[in-house]
């Protein structure tokens, strides 16, 4: 079944406190599916994803997650959870343990897998993000860009079937974009449904089957990346694509 | 005409040595006019005081003797009050045949103290855990007794230095576990137990401690049907770790404060569960943050044992005031002054060593970070 989403919003609204989010968003993602969303800061970008894995809670509508729909029930969240891997813009590293501890607790203490089984895994994941060298390192002596390959890895070692890419390269210095746009683009030609929270226009236009733009809580326009990033439609798609490109 | 090159610079004197015994001197404690007149301003003042610790403390102290009578020299401390009787400070009222359970005691005491101080490989983290929790159920075998064979002896007959260490053990050792529930609770989602949790802490923090002893001890009996039965040691102890649970519980909630929220996240978004995140995420972080003013509120319930004085128990101050009061010590205020100076000095060690263990704690989780 490639084509039955795994993730259906439905009119899906937020407030915090007066301020209102998240307007009606309807959206469905498909399996394998490649979304980008980008859109100006406070426009609700952030805590669209977000509520895919319930660190926020919508107030109205439905949310659909592999079949399962989010409630407050805690067991449908765990399960969600376990299902979706998620990045964060600051890295959120445990700095208490070591970088291969930081792969190993949540296989550990969440899929209940053996320690030393963990262990095996993280360091192929570790590998696979070009870092296996550093798995002793504590996360604070390692540079941005290799920490967010760590959490990455970290992350993709729960074997999510999908993950949640929160502006995961707007703290690192320049020269470390690179290094982490490289390993998305490699899980995305692996097949991941991955919703990414990002303005890197050109991995935008590589990698993503819709490009989404929201502003103020509302998805403005939706578009295969190349006919959105040429001629958006919505004035204010334009309007944002000339700042961004202005810089 | 000028000529167009300036000629060769003179040579510079060498500079002054920065590097040696010498130089760091002269880097540390005179590097201006003005450091140089504090450098010696202080050593005057360190030969001075320095000079009279040794002349009164060692010089011309009294060492031995059984009466006010062995301390003729006024000039000097009167040292024999403490060596006649520092078994009565040491192990109070305690029978003297059962001093090797007092005994014991100290020595577990010792060793916990020395699992939290030396590093034992991969096993430190349980030892440590084994140690605090076993080292206060040792105690009451040891001490109470009652059960094993040994015989019972009643918390009421405890005094001195054993009496404040077993005070300060029921405060620590209970407070920290109670401080940290109390903290959890309080910074909880669930509106019901952080309101309780916050209730609980603002009274105890709120109500004077010499209002809580007294309660505790005279007011209890009066409230509770068979107060009466709790033995007076034990209400002093429960609400000693009462007051100090809820200082505790805003140490613990400032370190659980200081942990970012994107820790938090981070740990649901792989799916720990509440209890996980807290116990191998959270309270690790917030725990080592909390450190310096953990020991600092240890420091304080250390010296505050001395509150019990208050209804009549003779800890190792009590106990020191109350010596102070035989007809045998009664005499010249050098006598006075010398068991003050003493109990001071006692104090101090114990305090000082716990300040110096928060400051290792400090630069290890520096370089940890």
């Amino acid at each position: 079944m490639p084509d039955e989403p795994v993730i259906i919003f439905d009119k899906v609204n937020k407030w915090f406190g007066d301020f209102h989010v998240l307007r009606d968003i309807d959206l469905e993602v498909l399996r394998g599916e490649k979304i980008v969303i980008c859109g100006p800061s406070g426009s609700g970008k952030s805590t669209l994803i977000r509520c895919i894995n319930r660190l926020e809670e919508h107030q109205k509508g439905k949310i659909i997650v592999d079949g399962i729909e989010l409630t407050d029930d805690l067991k449908n969240i765990d399960s969600i959870r376990s299902e979706v891997g998620m990045v964060f813009q600051s890295f959120n590293l445990f700095p208490h343990i070591s970088v291969l501890e930081n792969l190993v607790i949540g296989q550990h203490l969440v899929r209940r897998m053996p320690k030393a089984d963990a262990e095996e895994v993280a360091m192929t994941y570790l590998e696979r993000v070009k870092i296996a060298d550093q798995a002793d390192k504590f996360p604070g002596q390692l540079s941005g860009g290799q920490q967010q390959r760590v959490a990455i890895a970290r992350s993709l070692c729960m074997k999510p079937r999908i993950m949640l890419f929160d502006e995961v390269t707007s703290a690192l210095d320049p020269e470390m974009v690179k290094e982490v746009l490289d390993v998305m683009i490699d899980l995305a030609r692996e097949g991941m449904t991955m919703l990414v929270v990002t303005h890197e226009m050109g991995f935008a236009r590589e990698v993503a089957d819709r490009v989404m733009f929201m502003d103020e809580g509302q998805i403005v326009e939706e578009n295969k990346p190349g006919p959105f990033f040429d001629a958006p439609r919505s004035d204010r798609a334009k309007l944002f694509l000339s700042q961004i490109l202005r810089q | 005409m000028e000529p167009a090159l300036k000629p060769f610079i003179e040579p510079q004197p060498p500079p002054l040595q920065s590097s040696g015994l010498i130089g760091w001197l002269r880097a540390n404690f005179f590097s201006s006019w003005f450091n140089t007149f504090v450098t010696l301003a202080l050593l005057w003042v360190i030969y001075q005081v320095g000079g009279f610790a040794i002349n009164w403390g060692i010089i011309n102290a009294n060492w031995v003797g059984d009466s006010a009578k062995s301390c003729p020299n006024i000039d000097g401390a009167c040292w024999a009050f403490v060596t006649e009787r520092w078994r009565l400070f040491v192990y109070g009222l305690y029978p003297q045949e059962l001093y090797w359970r007092v005994n014991v005691f100290y020595l577990l005491g010792a060793l916990t103290i020395i699992a939290f101080i030396f590093s034992f490989g991969p096993a430190t983290r349980k030892l440590r855990l084994t140690m605090f929790i076993g080292f206060p159920i040792a105690a009451y075998i040891f001490l109470v007794g009652g059960v094993f064979g040994l015989e019972h002896i009643t918390p009421e007959s405890f005094g001195g230095l054993l009496l404040t260490l077993v005070i300060a053990t029921v405060g620590i050792f209970g407070s920290i576990p109670l401080g940290l529930i109390l903290a959890l609770g309080r910074t909880s989602d669930l509106k019901v137990i952080s309101k309780v949790c916050t209730y609980f802490i603002e009274f105890w923090r709120g109500v004077p401690h010499i209002a809580v002893i007294v309660m505790f001890v005279a007011l209890l009996p009066i409230f509770i049907p068979d107060g009466n039965k709790i033995d007076i040691v034990v209400r002093a102890f429960i609400a000693f770790a009462a007051f100090n649970s809820a200082y505790m519980a805003e140490v613990f909630r400032g370190g659980l404060q200081s942990i970012p929220s994107g820790q938090f996240e981070a740990s649901k978004a792989i799916g720990l569960s509440y209890w996980k995140m807290m116990g191998y995420i959270i309270l690790p972080q917030a725990i080592r943050n909390s450190v310096p003013a953990l020991v600092n509120t240890c420091i304080s319930i250390f010296k505050e044992t001395t509150i019990v004085l208050l209804i009549g128990f003779s800890d190792f101050l009590g106990i020191i005031q109350l010596s102070l009061e035989d007809p045998k010590w009664l005499g010249p205020p050098h006598i006075f002054s010398s068991a003050y100076v003493f109990a001071a000095l006692i104090y101090f060690t114990f305090t000082y060593g716990m300040s110096k263990y928060s400051l290792r704690l400090e630069n290890r989780s520096n370089v940890a970070q």
